[in-house]
């Protein structure tokens, strides 16, 4: 389990660091230390055995087995290296991150999304099923994005983060088509049998757009051609950030993924070209746009574009020993440039600007940093006695040997010196042009040494430059052999880490590149002033912006084709098109209308009732504009639809349909009190019968619907609920059992959302001012009798009994009509009884106004009903079915179905109450009962007298800040 | 009966949709609540019309009506009343903020 503990503490350190910047503004900062250590810690036992070449693999849990979805992590040579290519620069990072950020930015904020991205890169690594990699791939790009945007107010910030979400998450969507195909080639998602099963891969029929599908992951993630424009813009972030993603995570785990599927997916034609050429590409491009960067940060983020594309090609290769070099470059390439990110940083936070324009001579400022910097940017170049150099001059070797192999031999070697002649100058160019070059003038701040906390991170990934360069064998020769047998899932090949291997064409080639970018950097003003005139043009960039505006564009022009902005229209077009399926459906199907059950005969009180509602449900749209009686009129269809219920077996129904009735009349009623009480005449006579016209339609086409299924006969899964409410439910009152038991879960979602809908109304009358009418529209003042006598005694004494009789509901609702819903209707009627006759002052005093702890009781209690059947390991809320035979968990269970009725009951409870209350307060803030006899006389608005509601409210609820 | 309970269904549909296509706030919350009428009955309809059978387990019970639609209405009521209610807060929200109780926001029909 140490693996699963390892990627996962990042993800509750970042809880903590957010809550620890109480305790100070550095307490964050050890907090990530820590989080960091105690990953390291748990690493380090388990390193052994990897040194040692074994494969630790750890089956965490079962996910959804039947489909192969296992959560299982493993660490190997090539994970360890990742693992602790995180761990380390994720350390020194952070202490570098402590000193860089300023005092306005939120360091807990920083340390969480770090860390967050933190675990999500170890998840990555340590993944053996790989649809769980795949999650923690796009947890990545989603905790990168956070980082990119770090600095929220900047607009380059949170453009760079959404070009490098939209280009990643893309490349994530093609990755998650492309595991899917893989994991159905090989029969299962698990590393250990994908990585055995290469050859039947690589001979499936669909092996191709797998492997198309996985490289369009892995290219976009790794910044390669033409998808890395995204790097450089994700420069708007944070240094520290820059340094941590751009050198050995974020866009390493494209390239950690082309070295995991090494033996499974390469050594065909299509990956040998694809990811050759891709990489061959990248690598020209980007150290030739490198050199004519100004900006350091820019200028490092197209030489990390051009590395990757180094590394990625030495994977298209696919030789044994080019996969060496692949690995060793991965290591040496993320040690320099978190350096050099640093020292950037550095001069950034000392100077006040990146531009090398603006910036010269800054070594007698700051003399230590320019000797790092050149020690970093001389590991870069690929200088000897430097671990660049090393996988460098491997890089060269391997092209050698790989254009052997070609049509023209010299032709890739010459290339690649090409391009090594560019890297070359870009390297010379950060360290001279920033410390040399002349006299420093006209900078924003007098520069000076940073203070050590910046330092120190430096040095140590200088030293390990230093270090590797001059004894590789014993500082990275034992990592980089467990590192590539574990890739390459086979015995390493022979090589060997010197220095001196004696006058081979990659010494030469070495040489070559160097002479020749000391040569171009020195010619750099004319190659800048010829660069000039190709400015803007061919930037993927641009394309890229210019794709996403059409496509913004084109759904906006859309949108506004259909959507004008007017409701009316909106659902005109919904019924319209409705009607249009319907009919449709009607017409092409040709069945007869009336199916062959027998009809049950009409007895006159179904008559009556039915042709009440009709009657009420025509004068309601005939009088709707006189909307007091329309109200009336509409809660008598209310009424008729529960003696429906009642009539058609469903007493369940007919209680809630009756309760909800009252309180929803009540609701209207308060609301009404606000808005005018009658509608204008709507001028348009066209508009209006054109919607006599669809109204029609739709009714008839309805009324044809319900009568051709209800004339049809029909099966049901309603008979499996019935033959188990008792055995398997407990409870006789099927409807109950179906909520509380074997759909519980749904009615979770429903109270959820319930409680969504009460919370989301409190919040939009929190801050509502409304203006009270003092009289309606005839000019006839509000009855100023609040609260009749008779009403009010009734409703004291009746509380008590209603109140019993709402809890005799819940309880008896498992076996007879009755459950949650109802008995919380049954009590919020009960309650909203009390303000009304006894208005809310009264009221107020006896009950609670604020009524979200009953909310969030209510579901807490339901949800850890559900929670409790984990207890006795069956899944959520769906246990009891299990273990009613047995007597005594039979009593058990029972209670827990009970348990959640109870839930069901405070949420609907609360909600209801939350509404009305507060609407009632409203009321009662700005209704002002006392009417003067000088209000009498000239009944007008004063509504400049109206207290806000706020104000109102101290008054009123003196606990209400 | 099958045709009369029809006609209802229709009739309340026909209503609902009338007033919904209103261009005041209060007559299309009316509207919406003669359509959840509608809906309600139409769902619970799919269980067909059984008389003086509730689906309630006991020894004398001749047979019993379809729970699933009934449990499927009962929450499908509960849901409709929450629905209502933020529609109605909605309406006197954008009444306050927008000085009239058009559906757009406008000051005239």
């Amino acid at each position: 389990m140490g693996l699963a503990y390892l990627t996962f503490i990042p993800f509750i350190g970042a809880a903590f660091t957010t809550v620890s910047t109480r305790l100070g503004r550095y307490s964050s900062a050890w907090v990530a230390v820590i989080t960091a250590a105690a990953s390291l810690s748990l690493l380090l036992p388990l390193a052994h055995d990897v040194m040692a070449g074994q494969t630790i693999i750890q089956h965490a849990s079962q996910w959804v087995p039947s489909l192969g979805l296992n959560i299982a992590f493993r660490l190997d040579g090539l994970s360890l290296l990742f693992t602790l290519m995180i761990l380390l620069i994720g350390l020194v990072v952070i202490i570098y991150a402590r000193y860089y950020l300023s005092p306005r930015d939120s360091m807990g904020r920083f340390y969480a999304y770090l860390l967050l991205f933190m675990g999500s890169m170890l998840g990555i690594v340590l993944s053996e099923n790989i649809i769980q990699l795949l999650i923690f791939w796009e947890l990545t790009s989603l905790s990168s994005f956070l980082l990119i945007s770090y600095w929220q107010q900047r607009e380059e910030a949170s453009r760079g983060a959404r070009m490098a979400l939209t280009i990643t998450g893309g490349g994530g969507l093609a990755m998650l088509g492309g595991f899917l195909l893989l994991g159905k080639i090989a029969g299962s998602y698990e590393l250990s049998s994908i990585l055995e099963s290469g050859d039947m891969i690589r001979q499936h029929a669909l092996y191709p757009y797998m492997l198309i599908l996985i490289l369009l992951g892995v290219f976009t993630k790794s910044a390669q051609f033409p998808f890395h424009f995204w790097l450089p813009n994700a420069m708007a972030a944070p240094t520290p950030v820059s340094s941590y993603l751009h050198s050995a995570t974020m866009v390493k785990a494209g390239i950690f993924l082309l070295a995991r599927f090494f033996p499974a997916l390469s050594g065909t034609p299509e990956w040998t070209w694809i990811v050759t050429l891709t990489g061959l590409i990248t690598f020209l491009t980007g150290a030739y746009i490198a050199l004519f960067k100004h900006d350091m940060k820019a200028l490092l983020a197209y030489s990390t574009i051009s590395h990757l594309g180094l590394i990625v090609m030495l994977f298209g290769i696919g030789t044994p020993l080019a996969v060496v070099a692949a690995v060793f470059h991965i290591m040496n390439h993320a040690i320099f440039k978190a350096s050099l990110f640093m020292l950037a940083g550095i001069v950034d936070h000392e100077t006040g600007t990146r531009d090398m324009r603006q910036l010269r001579g800054l070594r007698k400022y700051m003399p230590y940093t320019a000797l790092l910097t050149m020690i970093a940017a001389a590991s870069m170049a690929g200088i000897p006695f430097l671990n660049g150099f090393l996988s460098k001059e491997m890089f060269f070797a391997e092209t050698v040997e790989h254009g052997n192999s070609m049509a023209l031999p010299w032709l890739l070697p010459l290339i690649v010196t090409a391009g090594g002649i560019f890297a070359a100058a870009y390297s010379i160019r950060i360290a001279h042009n920033v410390f040399f070059n002349g006299k420093a003038e006209d900078l924003p701040k007098i520069p000076h040494e940073p203070s050590r906390g910046m330092q120190i991170p430096v040095e140590i990934l200088v030293g390990l430059c230093l270090l590797t360069g001059i004894f590789p064998a014993q500082i990275a020769g034992p990592m980089l052999s467990v590192a590539v047998t574990s890739t390459l899932q086979t015995t390493a090949p022979d090589y060997q880490l010197a220095i001196w291997h004696g006058v081979n064409p990659a010494l030469i080639m070495s040489m070559v590149a160097v002479a020749g970018g000391i040569l171009v950097y020195r010619s750099r003003e004319a190659l800048f002033t010829l660069q000039s005139r190709f400015d803007g043009m061919f930037e993927a960039k641009r394309i890229y912006n210019g794709a996403i505006r059409r496509l913004f564009n084109w759904s906006s022009s859309i949108t506004m084709n259909v959507d004008n902005l007017s409701q009316k229209r909106m659902l005109w077009l919904l019924f319209v098109a409705s009607i249009v399926m319907g009919a449709s459906g009607f017409i092409v199907h040709d069945a007869p209308l009336a199916g062959a059950r027998t009809m049950l005969p009409v007895d006159p009180m179904s008559a009556m009732v039915a042709f009440i509602m009709i009657a009420a449900a025509i004068s309601t749209v005939v009088m709707h504009q006189q909307r007091f009686t329309a109200l009336v009129l509409v809660s008598a269809v209310g009424l008729g639809v529960a003696l429906t219920f009642i009539k058609f077996s469903a007493p369940d129904l007919a209680l809630t349909q009756l309760s909800v009735e009252f309180i929803t009349v009540v609701l209207l009623l308060l609301a009404l009190f606000f808005l005018p009480q009658r509608t204008p005449d709507e001028s348009d006579r066209l508009r209006q019968g054109r919607d006599i016209v669809i109204a029609l339609l739709a009714g008839s086409g309805v009324a044809a619907l319900s009568y051709a299924v209800l004339t049809r006969e029909y099966s049901t899964i309603g008979d499996y609920f019935i033959s188990n409410s008792v055995s398997g439910g407990g409870g006789a009152n099927v409807v109950n059992v179906l909520l509380v038991d074997f759909r519980g879960f749904d009615t979770m979602g429903e109270i959820t959302v319930l409680a969504l809908a009460g919370i989301g109304i409190y919040a939009m009358l929190d801050k509502l001012k409304l203006l009270s009418p003092q009289q309606d529209e005839d000019g006839r003042p509000w009855n100023p009798d609040t609260h009749p006598v008779v009403m009010a005694t009734f409703s004291r004494l009746l509380l008590p009994l209603a109140l019993m009789v709402s809890i005799f509901i819940l309880l008896r609702g498992h076996n007879l009509p009755g459950g949650g819903f109802i008995a919380g209707l049954v009590t919020s009627v009960a309650l909203i009884v009390q303000y009304l006759a006894n208005g809310v002052e009264w009221t107020r005093t006896k009950l609670p106004a604020n009524t979200h702890p009953l909310i969030g009781s209510g579901l807490l209690i339901a949800a850890s009903t559900g929670v409790a059947s984990w207890y006795f390991s069956y899944p959520f809320l769906t246990s009891t079915f299990h273990h009613f035979h047995i007597p005594l968990l039979g009593d058990l269970e029972l209670a827990s179905a009970m348990a959640f009725d109870l839930g069901v009951y405070l949420v609907v409870v609360g909600t209801s109450l939350l509404i009305l209350i507060n609407l009632g307060l409203i009321h009662q803030v700005s209704y002002q009962p006392r009417i003067t006899k000088k209000n009498l006389a000239s009944p007008t608005t004063d509504s400049d007298t109206t207290p806000s509601r706020s104000a109102a409210l101290k008054k009123v609820l003196p606990w209400k800040r | 009966m099958e045709a009369l309970i029809s006609l209802l269904i229709g009739v309340l549909t026909a209503g609902g949709v009338y007033l919904c296509l209103r261009s005041h706030t209060f007559p299309v919350v009316l509207g919406l609540t003669l359509l959840s009428y509608a809906v309600n009955l139409f769902l619970f309809m799919m269980g067909r019309l059984v008389i003086g059978k509730p689906p309630i387990i006991s020894e004398s019970a001749t047979g019993y009506a379809d729970p699933v639609p009934q449990a499927l209405v009962l929450t499908a009521i509960v849901i409709s009343f929450a629905m209502t209610a933020f529609i109605i807060v909605l309406a006197l929200k954008a009444r306050t903020e927008m000085g009239n109780d058009h559906v757009d926001g406008k000051g005239v029909n």
